[in-house]
This record gives structure tokens, sequence and C-alpha cells, in this order.
């Protein structure tokens, strides 16, 4: 998994209209940007839809890519949260193998984490944690060991710390 | 009152100011071609294959400044215009293309002549649009011409399903545009271009490097009157042709891989690099760093993401190349001509562009010979390889506009048909029309509607029998393996010529150039073809190879 390489989240507000996401993972696609997650759904104003998109590589391909995508005519802004302080949320369900000798184990892991436990079957359980990435990095290795059958992660979303300047 | 879809089509076109456009019908296309019938305010030209039309379209916008409007069909007809779509996106060429698409209804289903040329087209095109609602079409071609000719220029698509083309509806011209997520910047940062003035002022070498942005932009005249106070000599690209008349003592001609010995020295050696309406293409660069190496830059372009994309720049000024032109010479100084202005001069004298003199037919002869011929003044339309490079290399340009070649998708098959929509924009012009044997024999069919609306084109063949550059590279680098490039199985060009119902006129020695070229200036009721049989192996000089620097510039042909 990419943990490690440098990581910029871009937010890029764009018209809700039918093709956007195809063009602005066409773009990324044929410049060689490398996209690390893509979170996208509407916002309050329904003309609008948000990008949150967690990208790979040097700080000069970071600015390119702002460039090349304020450039569509879909994108109506972008924003660049690197190094600005932000909250940042990411969802994920994981399936985890549950032994009943494990189960007590798991479900303070899940206390401690602040999570749920939404599903159960004789062998699992599923577990939903929200959090900082770093969180939900943490919860998915603490339940390696166990035996993860099925990961699902969102991908970030974030927002400005305060209020709009 | 109610129109149908299609009227409201050829309406907004009109309401845009389009004059002609360049097409070939289909089944889709049908509703569209039957309201054209009636149109009395737009002119069609039936070409003889879609490329053909892109072209002609974008041929006519370079001549012309305005957007080349061409029409196709689905499927088929649509992906045959992909490339010259590409084309001037490359070289960022106003143009709006319409192509008709099955119904709705049938979309996605494999239908009979579908394609998504809206999906195929979105890497190449500034913007597409696929209409679903006939109200929508006076607002989307709006939209599509301001996209099409402000900011930096380029294609836009727009996909027409035939069920929306026969709905009626309610006309509603649209003048206005307003689009939130585009505003183009126009003028440049004041303190920049102070900053700008400054460093111009400061300099010992400067040099400036200039490109297609300053001919889209208008800005030849700023671009003249700051070279002739400060005494800045002028290198461009092949874009850039003409934006300084070449004739102009300022003018150091064509920079780059095939540019002169002297503009790529003056580029080499230079300590201020100014480069307005450019983008360090790497024709022009060669090996990045060592490209301007002892140099300062100062870009100014009105595409923010062109600025630092290639070469680190120290004063970005973002905007049209006219208006920051026009406001940077309101600081500048008028300077003298200095020992740099010798020095350059000096290269000039010592490093001219040459050609053998041995009695045998070259290219480059040709090419001066036309520019006599012509006074200079004629537009001249190349299409790409070896006798394109002599093109820009020996017919000197005297205003911008002239000169119309594929530059960044160097589109083999471009000539003819561009060189049909130029004459279009251009009736007052005389239309030179310089190919290879290659390249004429890719759209050769374009010779039809040139005869049908009797434009004297003239076809000037620089025929070497092969498909001159790629052997070239292959005598230079690939040790003489000449892999695919014998192009001596061709057409008789003036039987060929004859068929179509132009002129034909053969050339085999020097002496029979200037009285066939004077022929074809007489001829100016159809196209005439002039087949020069030119030496098989002559070389484009100086040659700077791929990736290399100004140290490995070739001035002659290797012992």
């Amino acid at each position: 998994m990419a943990k490690n390489t440098l990581q910029h989240t871009i937010t890029a507000l764009v018209e809700n209209r039918p093709g956007v996401l195809a063009r602005v993972s066409g773009l990324f696609a044929r410049r060689g940007f490398n996209i690390e997650s893509l979170a996208v759904s509407i916002t309050d104003d329904p003309t609008v839809s948000r990008m949150t998109i967690v990208v790979g590589g040097e700080e000069t391909v970071l600015e390119q890519i702002t460039k090349q995508l304020n450039k569509l005519i879909d994108v109506i802004k972008v924003i660049d949260y690197t190094d600005m302080p932000v909250v940042e949320r990411e969802l994920a369900m994981i399936k985890v193998n549950a032994e009943t000798r494990n189960r007590a184990e798991i479900m303070q892991l899940v206390d401690i984490f602040r999570a749920k436990i939404i599903d159960i079957s004789e062998k699992t359980f599923t577990i939903e944690v929200t959090g900082s990435i770093a969180k939900v990095n943490a919860m998915e290795s603490l339940l390696e060991p166990y035996g993860i059958q099925e990961l699902v992660r969102t991908g970030k979303i974030v927002m400005m710390r305060g209020a709009p300047g | 009152m109610k129109i149908t879809g299609a009227q409201a089509l050829l309406r907004s076109l009109c309401d845009h100011g389009t004059k002609i456009v360049f097409g070939i019908p289909g089944g889709v296309m049908l509703p569209i071609y039957d309201a054209l019938y009636d149109c009395k305010d737009l002119k069609h030209m039936l070409m003889r294959h879609e490329q053909g039309a892109a072209h002609a379209a974008d041929g006519y916008a370079r001549a012309s400044g305005k957007v080349g409007v061409c029409f196709a069909t689905s499927g088929p007809g649509a992906t045959n215009l992909v490339t010259g779509i590409a084309n001037a996106h490359m070289d960022s060429i106003p143009i709006v293309a319409i192509t008709g698409q099955v119904r709705t209804s049938a979309l996605g289903k494999d239908s009979f002549q579908e394609a998504d040329i809206t999906g195929i087209t979105m890497p190449i095109t500034k913007h597409n649009f696929l209409v679903k609602d006939p109200k929508d079409i006076p607002r989307v071609i709006a939209e599509a011409f301001h996209i099409a000719s402000t900011g930096r220029p380029g294609p836009v698509l727009v996909d027409i399903p035939m069920d929306v083309s026969l709905a009626q509806v309610e006309y509603h011209p649209v003048n206005k545009v307003e689009l939130r997520s585009y505003k183009p910047t126009i003028t440049g940062h004041p303190l920049q271009i102070a900053k700008a003035a400054k460093a111009i002022a400061a300099a010992e070498r400067p040099v400036f490097y200039v490109g297609g942005g300053v001919i889209s932009s208008g800005a030849s005249k700023e671009l003249i009157e700051i070279s002739e106070l400060t005494h800045i000599l002028v290198a461009t690209t092949l874009l850039g042709k003409g934006a300084i008349p070449e004739t102009h003592p300022n003018s150091l001609g064509m920079l780059g891989m095939h540019g002169t010995a002297y503009a790529n020295h003056a580029v080499a050696h230079c300590d201020l690099l100014i480069a307005v309406g450019v983008r360090f293409d790497d024709r022009v660069t060669g090996k990045l760093d060592a490209f301007a190496r002892k140099a300062k830059v100062i870009h100014i372009d009105v595409d923010p993401a062109e600025i630092g994309k290639t070469v680190h720049v120290d004063i970005p000024i973002v905007g049209d190349c006219k208006h920051v032109l026009s406001e940077l010479l309101k600081h500048l100084q008028p300077q003298e001509e200095t020992e740099w202005n010798r020095q350059v001069m000096g290269w000039k004298n010592e490093y001219p562009l040459h050609y053998p003199k041995d009695g045998g037919l070259y290219p480059q002869y040709v090419i001066e010979q036309i520019w006599e011929v012509t006074n200079g003044e004629a537009v001249v339309v190349t299409d790409v390889g070896q006798h394109q490079m002599w093109a820009a290399q020996f017919y000197r340009c005297t205003f911008p506009r002239q000169f119309i070649s594929s530059g960044g998708l160097g589109t083999m098959g471009y000539g003819l048909p561009a060189a049909v929509g130029a004459q279009v924009a251009r009736p007052d012009k005389v239309v030179f029309h310089i190919a290879g044997d290659g390249s004429i024999q890719m759209t050769i069919q374009e010779l039809t509607p040139a005869v049908a609306h009797k434009l004297p084109i003239k076809t000037a063949i620089m025929n070497n029998r092969y498909l001159g550059m790629v052997r070239q590279w292959q005598e230079l680098f690939w040790n003489r393996r000449y892999s695919g490039v014998d192009l001596s199985a061709q057409p008789d060009f003036v039987k060929l010529a004859d068929a179509y119902g132009a002129a034909g006129i053969r050339i085999e020695k020097p002496e029979e150039v200037r009285p066939a070229l004077e022929k074809a200036m007489q001829i100016d009721d159809r196209p005439t073809v002039m087949d020069f049989r030119i030496a098989r192996e002559e070389n484009v000089f100086p040659m700077i190879p791929a990736g290399q620097s100004i140290e490995e510039m070739m001035v002659h042909r290797p012992k």
C-alpha cells in the first residue's frame, strides 16, 4: 500500500454535470498523476459537486495538477489543502475474522477506537470506523493479525478549520 | 414561433458570425442538412473526407482569426474528425465541430453509426457538449464559441442527437455567456510587468522567443514596437512566423531543431530570454537543462499551466500577449544597439542558411523562387516533413497569419484541406500550398472541392519520392537503413491533377522553376499542382537532434 509516498490533498468544486468525473480522472491518467483516493458527491448547492482527491507525487507535479485542473471548464475552484489546518475524515468498513476466543479482544479494540460493530455472523464482525486517515490505518493494522476478510474505505474528505476568511 | 433544433443550431451559428461551414452529411445529420438547404446566410462547402473538413476549418481559423466550423455525421464521420481536432488542440486553434449523434433513446446501445465522440474527444478538445434538450442549443453554441475563441483558444465539439435536431423549440438567442468556472486572465499583474521592464533594462544580452500566442492575440504591432525601441532581436517558433516580418533587421528567423544557427546561438548565449506566447516545446528546447542556460527567463502567456511546466521561469506574467506587451511598452526606455547585437549579426553572417548550387533541382531554391514570385506576400500552407522545414526556413514571412502549418501534432495531409480553408478565408491573397509527395497523397481528395469552388490554390509538391524526414533520420542515426520510406511507387501527379480537373505542371530542372511558377500565378479559376522532381536525398540543416543541445547542432551534412 502506498502509505509512504508524498501525498497531497486537493479539493475541486465542479459543475454537477454528467461526464465531469470522467474528465477529471482522464486528465489525471493522461498526465501521469497517481490518484490514491477520490471521494465525490453533491454539495449543499445542487449544481455543484465536491471532489476530494489524494494524489501521490512530488511538489512540482502538484503545481501542474492544480493548474491543469483549473483549465477544465467544468472545474469551478481548486484548493490545495496540503499543509493547511484542516479536519480530515474517512470511513471504513472492515470485515474481520472473529472466532469466539478473539471476540472480547476485538470488541475492546472497537471500544478504544470509538468504532462500531455493525454486523455479526458466526465467524466474523463487520466494523465501522470513522476518523483521520491515521486512525483508520491504525485500526486496520491492529485488526490484521485476526485476518481481514474484506475492507472498503471511502477515501478522505477534508474541510478547513475555522470560519471562511 | 417554433423552429426545429436544427434551425436553432444554424441560427445560433449565424448569430456568432459564422459564414461558412465545411462538412459531409450523413444519416443523423439529415435534419441539419435539410435546414441548411433553406439557409441563405450560411454557406456549406462539401469536403470529401471529414478529416479534410476539420483541417479546412482549422486553416480557415488560422488565416482569418475567426472561429472555424465543421460538420460531420455520427459514428465514422465523427471519428474521422479526430485527427483534425487533435491537431487544432495541439496548436490552440479555435474551431467548433458539430457532430450528429444517434437519437437519445438509442444512445449507449451500440446503435448504427453510434460512437461516443464526446468520450473519444475529451482529452483533445478544450471542452465538449452533448446536447440533450433542444432548448439548450443557443446557450451551448454561445458557450462553444466563447470557449473556443477566448483565453488560450482551442477546439470545442458539440454532439447533437437526431431527435434533438428534429424537436420543435422556441428560439431565444443567447448573446451573453456566463461561465463561473472559466475566467481567463487578460491583464498581466502590474508588479510583474514592472519587474520585467527592469530586467529588460538591466540585461546585456536579451533576446525575444516568440510564438503562436503572439499571432493569436494579435500582438504583432506591440512586439515590433518594443523590438525597435530596445533593439532586442526576435527569434520565432514555427507558429510564430510573421509575428515580426522576417525581412525586418531585428528578425532572427526560426529557432529550434531546424531553426537557423544564429537564432539558436543567440538563445544559447543570452542572459535574458523574453518568452511571449510560447510553450517551450521540445522541438525548440532540445535538452532542457542545456537550453538558454545562462539566461533569466520572463514568460508571458495567457495559459498559467504553461508557465513553469518544463523550464524554470524567473518572471512569470499570466495574461493576454497584446495587453501585456502594450503595458510593458509603457515601462520601457529606448536602448541602443550593443556589442551583443553585433555579435549576433556576426553569427548571422557566419552561419547563413545554405544549399548546394551544383545545377541540380533543390527544394530550397524552389521555395526561394516561390518567395520572389509572390513578393513574400502569399499565404503559405504546408504539410509536414522536410518540405515544411525548408518552407519555414526559406519563405520569409512578412505578416501574421501568413504561415499555416501543423506544428504540435505534425499532421501529414493537413496542407491541402487547410489551404482550401485559408483560400476561402482570404480570397484576396495568393495561397501557396507546399507539400511533400507523401503528405499530399493522404488528403488528395480535397482537390475536388477546390476545383468545384474554383479556388486558385497553387500546390508545390517537393517530390523526392521518399518519406523525406524519416529517411533523413534513418540516414543520420540508423545507418542508412531505409525502412518503409521508399515512395517511388506513386501516381503521376500531373495526370492526377488533370483527372481532378486541376492544372498540372511537372518541373525537372532549375531553369523550369520560374516559368512554371509564373504560369501557376496566372491560373485563377482552379488549383494548380506542380510536381517538382527535387534531389532525392537532400537533408534539412541545421539540425539539433532530438534531446540534444546546440553543442550537437549539425550545420552541414556529416562527411
